[in-house]
């Protein structure tokens, strides 16, 4: 990489910031508390400048390309939530302000409930988790606390079908419970004629099922409501994965469909920076009877019309410091007050008809197992060219960056070989769309006539093909002299 | 694609195998497995004196494109794993039915050798599987 790390550019003595002369008493410090040696490097102020706003200039964004980043909706987060977000009144607030002169901001994070709940079809809703997954363990502790205070403390079992997204079996796990598999059909839906067998079979053990849906074949699930109905019959819960929920904004409400709960990345759903370019949101949405198991402090309205914080009566307590990551929430607000009902519902028609022009444009040209279906905001292509049999997903993923496009998700569903997932969001023109249709149609035919040039790509990336096992196997997580070794 | 078979083990359809030594069973995943996952970074066994259940997961194979549970393809109660495997986890490509065995278990019922597939029925399953194009 042309960059140098930061201790590649340290000289001894060079110094950024030069303090004024004390105007205290100087005091020593403990002498337990000093080091002999504190190997920091020693850069000018420019020096420090240069050097990160070079590495930012060497990432790929989505303020600089596009990014079919399959299941992680790196849409275009419009710039009126960043001025939002700023607004001193909500940047300059202390977490442990008194309620009374924060009712400004209550009043949003009262709205933001209010106003998820509507769009989903739910009853209540918690803005404490801090991002997806976080929000999948909060709802599965919910289904679990809720279960167990009915005395059916024996059900410890969820079923998770294979088009769900990776968080929902670790959820799973990490709740204590066990994962059992329903396999998808051949339409790419939840196997029924299986899940029928395992909820006759475990039912007295089901704590419920997690369904993806869309799922991550970017299919939404034909028999959505036959599947909700098999685990509502077993005794068990359903949890809606919303991590898909760009897709059918104002067109279908899970809370309606039957989905007891279900979360919602406020960070890619509805818009802020995510992907190493912030924090995340994990709201969730709650059914009436699961109202009382939410975590709080959640904001209530009282009869003066003051906000206040409320612990719900069942809570399974908090679930994070203070009161989840407001600025995420503010950006939230921002995005659905600026579209409107009418907005959000473009927003996912746009999303979907975005990756089915981008579907229908390759699947000519990359086997796509279910393009026979419409699919939604996203589609699984796969890495698998006739008559070019030494190339797969990866080497047309790194020739994309020749490019500069972001490769999409590689290797991801798993149920699909050679997993290219492409996720274009509704913020792409459909120049944009074509150009990057055109660039996979001319790798698709490289691959054939110069296999060379994709197995040893990227050629303008600023650093070429990295040996990943290496990678993996042998982290070298500290480089320095601080690293003493 | 040809893969590598073992004649002496009995495959499950999660493609894992088991060999009797003795009273002893060897598990570990197939040829076909270890392609399907790439190479192979870091193993995950269970301990000695763990109990192994038919179908559930005894440990996890994590390849630089996905973490993979390996399923017990019989039940029974772990002797001994294969601690070398932890360190050289490239052995499961290398070497997937010597090497890079999973564990050694005492089965508990050895009648559920029969739920599993020989190698010819195991070799059309691979060659279907392939067929489809899925995992």
């Amino acid at each position: 990489m042309s960059e140098p790390l930061i201790y590649e550019i340290s000289r001894a003595g060079r110094r950024a910031v030069s303090l004024p002369a004390c105007d205290v008493p100087e005091a020593p410090f403990p002498a337990d508390a000093v080091r002999a040696d504190l190997p920091l490097p020693e850069v000018s102020e420019i020096d420090v400048v240069r050097h990160y706003t070079r590495l930012s200039q060497l990432n790929h964004s989505i303020d600089t390309g596009f990014y079919p980043l399959g299941s992680c909706t790196m849409k275009y987060n419009p710039k009126v939530n960043e001025v939002a977000a700023r607004l001193p009144g909500f940047a300059s607030l202390h977490p442990l302000q008194d309620a009374l002169s924060a009712q400004g901001a209550m009043a949003l994070i009262h709205s933001l409930q209010e106003l998820l709940a509507e769009i989903a079809g739910f009853s209540a809703v918690t803005l404490q988790p801090a991002a997806g997954a976080h929000g999948e363990l909060t709802g599965v502790l919910i289904m679990r606390k809720y279960l167990y205070d009915r005395g059916e403390t024996q059900r410890d079992i969820i079923l998770v079908p294979d088009s769900a997204h990776g968080t929902n079996p670790a959820t799973t796990s990490m709740s204590g419970l066990k994962v059992m598999v329903v396999p998808s059909d051949a339409r790419g839906n939840v196997n029924l004629e299986i899940l029928r067998s395992l909820t006759a079979k475990h039912g007295p053990h089901l704590i419920g099922l997690m369904l993806t849906n869309p799922n991550t074949l970017g299919l939404f699930d034909e028999n959505v409501e036959e599947v909700v109905r098999l685990v509502h019959e077993a005794g068990g819960l359903v949890y809606g994965d919303g991590a898909n929920f760009n897709a059918i904004l104002g067109i279908a409400k899970p809370g309606l469909l039957g989905f007891d709960v279900m979360h919602y990345n406020l960070h890619k759903t509805f818009s802020t920076p995510h992907g190493g370019g912030g924090p995340g949101s994990g709201a969730v949405g709650v059914a009436a009877f699961l109202a009382d198991y939410l975590p709080g402090p959640i904001v209530v309205r009282d009869e003066d019309d003051e906000y206040a914080w409320q612990m719900p009566a069942k809570s399974i307590g908090r679930v994070k410091a203070f009161w989840g990551n407001f600025a995420v929430l503010v950006r939230a607000y921002t995005y659905i007050r600026m579209h409107g009902a009418e907005g959000l519902r473009q927003v996912s028609e746009n999303a979907v008809l975005n990756a089915n022009y981008l579907q229908a444009r390759l699947r000519d040209v990359y086997p796509i197992p279910h393009s026979d279906r419409t699919c939604m905001h996203e589609f699984v292509a796969q890495g698998k060219l006739e008559g070019a049999p030494g190339i797969n997903t990866m080497d047309i993923a790194k020739r994309l960056m020749d490019f500069d496009f972001h490769p999409p998700t590689v290797y991801f569903p798993l149920i699909v070989a050679e997993a290219l997932m492409v996720e274009p969001t509704e913020t792409e023109s459909k120049e944009t769309l074509d150009a990057f249709a055109d660039t996979l149609i001319r790798i698709a035919e490289e691959a054939r006539t110069d296999p060379e040039l994709l197995k040893t790509a990227p050629h303008h990336a600023p650093v070429k093909r990295l040996d990943e096992v290496k990678a993996a196997k042998d982290m070298v997580l500290c480089y320095g002299p601080g690293c003493g070794g | 694609m040809s893969y590598k078979f073992d004649p002496q083990a009995k495959y499950a359809k999660s493609h894992e195998w088991v060999r009797m030594e003795g009273d002893v069973a060897v598990i570990g995943v197939s040829d076909y497995a270890q392609h399907l996952l790439s190479d192979v970074v870091y193993v995950e066994l269970p301990e000695v004196g763990d109990t192994l259940t038919q179908g559930e997961s005894l440990g996890t194979v994590e390849s630089v494109k996905a973490a993979e549970d390996a399923y017990a393809p019989i039940s029974g109660e772990v002797l001994e794993v294969n601690a070398a495997l932890e360190d050289n986890p490239e052995w499961v490509n290398e070497d997937p039915y010597g090497k890079a065995w999973l564990v050694k278990a005492a089965p508990s019922d050895l009648g559920q050798l029969a739920d599993l597939m020989d190698i010819a029925t195991y070799e059309k399953y691979v060659a279907e599987e392939e067929e489809k194009g899925g995992h």
